[in-house]
């Protein structure tokens, strides 16, 4: 599976990395923030998207907005892990087609348990 | 405060000033001294009303960046009692950075006290292990430290599986740990910002100030003065430094689980 992990902290994506190739995804892929990350997903076959939400350039909800509007990428399974906590953010993200949603700090559990549910749903 | 004209009747001001020298010095070259104090007195009037004018635009000024930092406080007490403030905001930023750095630092630090020794023993006993062995291999031992060696080799196996399991589960924390540098990390760019905004006030007040300096004569320096920095603007609001006493932020991934269900995810 192809994931491209998304967040303007390069420690971060180092960190969800590791969480993920834990979890045995070992092709992932990185980008700084939604601009960047965009014209990848539209060129990149990627299985998987995990975002940050508060980003320089184009944020991590903007990114999810143009994922589900392109038809491309509409049905991309998009996982959200952000420090953004307000419910209205939750919610906005929710309205917006967001598979899951993890706050920071966050830990490797909820990470996996979050990845499962995705693709128990995405499968089924 | 960002588009500040400039002090009003300057060119005025100035021309009242000249107009007004012009005619003193005819009325004291032909001896007319009573216009001549007169004028004098309308100097020193324009002048004073002018400083008054200035000294008002240079309050309005203060009251603007006060404004546009949201100070809230009795500002009539001296000294102003100020309940809060973006530079107060601020602040509980910083003490948000420390304490997250801290509780970070302690964390890898205890994590790493607790699996060093299990990586130390299984180093030791696995030299000596490696020490039987060898006099294995030169046939140098006896039965019986044979059944000895024997029954180490299992104890040293199921030492090492267990042992690893534990080393790498505190490893995966300690990176999971780091997340720390990023939460810090955007609090601290927002702080970076107030400070740009704090500082583009202040240049405008300089500006100002300078202004009044210079045209009542205060002071004669006339400083170039930097453009204001333009604020860092961010979408998000980054990680919440006070999440258990507002209502409106969740507190945790439970809460984010319990309010996702009930929007039927």
């Amino acid at each position: 599976m192809k994931i491209l992990i998304v967040d303007d902290f390069s420690t971060m994506r180092r960190i969800i990395k590791n969480l993920l190739r834990d979890l045995g995804f070992t092709n992932t892929h990185e980008a700084d923030d939604g601009s960047t990350a965009l014209p990848m997903l539209k060129s990149g076959d990627f299985d998987f998207l995990v975002t940050d939400w508060n980003m320089p350039g184009m944020s991590g909800i903007e990114l999810l907005k143009e994922v589900r509007s392109d038809g491309k990428l509409a049905a991309l399974p998009v996982l959200m892990v952000t420090a953004e906590a307000k419910r209205d953010q939750i919610i906005e993200a929710a309205q917006a087609g967001v598979n899951g949603y993890v706050v920071k700090p966050f830990t490797a559990q909820v990470l996996k348990e979050k990845i499962d549910k995705i693709f128990e749903r995405v499968e089924g | 405060m960002d588009n500040f004209a400039p002090l009003h009747d300057d060119e005025e001001f100035r021309s009242q000033l000249q107009d007004c020298a012009n005619q003193l010095v005819e009325k004291l070259q032909s001896d007319n001294y009573e216009e001549a104090s007169e004028l004098i007195h309308n100097l020193v009037e324009a002048r004073n009303n002018h400083i008054f004018r200035s000294v008002g635009q240079l309050t309005r000024g203060l009251h603007e960046a006060i404004v546009n930092f949201h100070v809230d406080g009795d500002m009539q007490q001296n000294p102003p009692n100020i309940n809060g403030s973006e530079i107060r905001d601020a602040s509980d930023r910083l003490q948000y950075v420390i304490d997250m750095t801290q509780a970070a630092a302690d964390k890898t630090m205890d994590k790493v006290e607790a699996v060093a020794p299990i990586a130390m023993d299984l180093g030791n006993e696995s030299a000596k292990l490696k020490e039987e062995w060898m006099r294995l291999k030169r046939r140098e031992i006896t039965a019986e430290e044979f059944r000895g060696l024997y029954t180490r080799i299992d104890d040293f196996l199921e030492q090492m599986g267990a042992g690893t399991t534990l080393l790498n589960s505190s490893l995966q924390e300690i990176i999971l740990e780091q997340g720390y540098q990023d939460l810090t990390g955007q609090v601290l760019k927002k702080v970076i910002g107030l400070i740009s905004d704090v500082e583009s006030e202040l240049v405008n007040l300089m500006r100002m100030a300078c202004q009044v300096e210079e045209v009542t004569g205060l002071a004669s320096t006339k400083d170039s003065v930097a453009p204001p920095v333009a604020a860092v603007s961010s979408k998000g609001e980054g990680p919440q430094i006070h999440a258990d006493k507002r209502d409106d932020v969740v507190s945790g991934q439970d809460d984010v689980d319990d309010l996702l269900s009930s929007l039927g995810f």
